[in-house]
């Protein structure tokens, strides 16, 4: 009877694909769905070294803040910061090029839904961590505050912006960008977003590397570390092509 | 063999419990606790609101009158508003016969279904406020609560309360139109004990929660409840304040919050950050302060990097 057990265990083994993923610490229902899609045959690791802070509550499911710090892991190569049970999952794509592995944002939340963040290193594994968030539906597929005000028109791309020294030759970087960052999941209004965000310093050197999806919160936030001081340039840029520039420390 | 037999039957009997324990809300067992000559408070839990505790979280208060019991914040739920209405009668033995809401939120307001709207007074900011988010709180309830809400629908209140005298049966109140916790706080003194009932312009050792809040406002009302002369002060939420502390602690509290959340911002940090941040021990007296502090950092932050990020 085991021995049966076993061969049959060892068959379905051998004819499914090969999931590099190990099983879910959150037990999601999206998990296999999300890691065969994000991570294909890369290794993955949970990894409490990939700390991903956000408040107990969901206060504002349109306004969910979430900070991703990896900075005790070494050679971070890109930070995915995902939310299982969102209609558009990924939030956000990171290329810390010249950065620290350090973000701050806020996304939307359409349910009940982990919140998490991968982290590949140099090496392409991908190190994991992350919760459960209990939220209100409707962070998704409501319309943002400025389409039911009318008034998005009117901000659209106002920028602000401010740094911060962090530890030597590193400096904390916050943005604020005015859009609307529609999904496409609200009747009659398609989805437009910031979909890319640069980061340079002065010599043109890359800093960073974002891309951007609609699950990003409407007027979005980022605060990052970057590896330089001085004048810092960046630039985010919109599906419809507009480009909102900016630059501190001038 | 026997012994396994049992642990099937009494797997048997407890696995459906358990897997239908969260479907069916209990009964609502509001505690009165005398204050004052013909006057109650009923205790809320110092919490959030969950399931686990029905949503009876507000303080509320009973005052005997001749013309019926006045009911000052009924509760959450038509059930919860039933209960306190029942409670009500055992202890003045009259029927409630007027209901005064202090202000829009739900652990406050949605009792009220149980009531005649008639009977329901409130301030006319208080209706208005409940005409624009009543039913945007009563999905969020029947989210969070599910069976405890059933039967609960948003009820406008009839009244409207104007700042100044009022009798009701033979019981002199005085009446305050404020605001600053939200668009419409009603406070209500009860002349003969010089009872104080607040509402949630005042917190007592449970941190405020600020989702509606102005805070310039709601300092001048705190400084309008304190030049009032009370010996007792019922609070929106938790213990009876008997020394005149609530009011400073509410006021203290408020004052670290934007301070706080202002360097927050002028100091770069996020809002995940900011939530992060110690709260002082002089604090630690305040049940769910990082619940609210965090709620507070929803509710304060973008408008505060509006303020103060410079814009390119």
């Amino acid at each position: 009877m085991m021995a049966k057990l076993m061969t049959a265990a060892l068959l379905v083994t051998a004819s499914a694909p090969a999931l590099a993923a190990p099983a879910d610490p959150l037990h999601s229902p999206m998990w296999e769905h999300h890691a065969a899609r994000l991570f294909g045959k890369d290794a993955v690791v949970f990894d409490q070294r990939v700390a991903v802070r956000i408040p107990e509550i969901a206060e504002n499911q349109r306004i969910f803040p979430v900070t991703v710090d990896a900075r005790a892991l070494p050679h971070v190569r890109r930070i995915v910061l995902f939310a299982d049970l969102n209609p558009i999952p990924v939030a956000v794509d990171y290329a810390p090029t010249g950065a620290e592995p350090f973000l701050a944002t806020r996304i939307k939340l359409d349910q009940r839904t982990p919140v998490r963040a991968a982290v590949q290193t140099e090496d392409g594994t991908w190190h994991v961590g992350g919760s459960w968030i209990d939220a209100a539906g409707g962070g998704c597929s409501a319309p943002p505050v400025s389409r039911v005000k009318g008034d998005w028109a009117d901000h659209l791309g106002e920028v602000r912006a401010g740094q911060w020294p962090e530890k030597a030759g590193e400096t904390r970087l916050r943005m604020t960008f005015r859009h609307p960052m529609d999904t496409g999941l609200v009747e009659n209004i398609p989805a437009y977003n910031i979909e890319r965000l640069t980061l340079r310093d002065d010599s043109g050197r890359s800093l960073g590397e974002m891309q951007i999806f609609g699950s990003v919160a409407e007027d979005p936030a980022f605060t990052l570390v970057v590896k330089a001081t001085g004048a810092i340039s960046f630039e985010a840029r919109d599906t419809a092509g507009l480009r909102f520039p900016g630059k501190v420390g001038a | 063999m026997k012994l396994q037999r049992r642990a099937l039957l009494l797997a048997g009997l407890l696995a459906p419990a358990a897997a239908i324990a969260e479907q069916f809300a209990g009964k609502y067992n509001p505690l009165a606790e005398q204050v004052a000559d013909g006057l109650w408070m009923v205790r809320g839990a110092d919490e959030a609101i969950g399931f686990a505790n029905g949503g009876a979280i507000a303080n509320s208060a009973i005052i005997a009158t001749d013309a019926g019991a006045v009911l000052f914040d009924p509760g959450v739920s038509r059930e919860h508003g039933r209960a306190l209405g029942a409670l009500a009668q055992k202890l003045t033995g009259k029927a409630v016969g007027r209901v005064y809401i202090s202000h829009l939120h739900p652990d406050h307001a949605m009792g009220a279904a149980a009531f005649d709207p008639a009977i329901v007074h409130a301030l006319p900011a208080t209706r208005a406020d409940l005409e624009r988010d009543g039913e945007g709180f009563s999905d969020a309830m029947y989210r969070l609560l599910a069976d405890w809400m059933k039967g609960t629908a948003v009820v406008l209140p009839q009244g409207d309360v104007t700042e100044g005298q009022a009798e009701f049966g033979g019981r002199q109140f005085r009446l305050m139109a404020l605001k600053g916790h939200s668009g419409g706080d009603l406070a209500l003194l009860d002349e003969a004990t010089g009872t104080l009932l607040a509402g949630d312009l005042v917190f007592h050792d449970r941190a405020p929660s600020t989702p509606h809040a102005s805070l310039p406002d709601w300092r001048a009302s705190l400084d309008r409840l304190a030049a009032m002369p009370h010996k007792l002060l019922v609070p929106g939420h938790g213990p009876l304040d008997r020394d005149g502390s609530a009011i400073a602690q509410t006021r203290d509290w408020l004052g670290w919050v934007e301070q706080t959340l202002h360097d927050a911002v002028a100091h770069g940090l996020d809002m995940s950050e900011a939530g992060e941040l110690p709260i002082p021990p002089r604090f630690s007296t305040l049940k769910a302060a990082r619940y609210e502090l965090q709620r507070s950092v929803s509710h304060f932050y973008p408008r505060l990097e509006a303020e103060l990020l410079p814009k390119l």
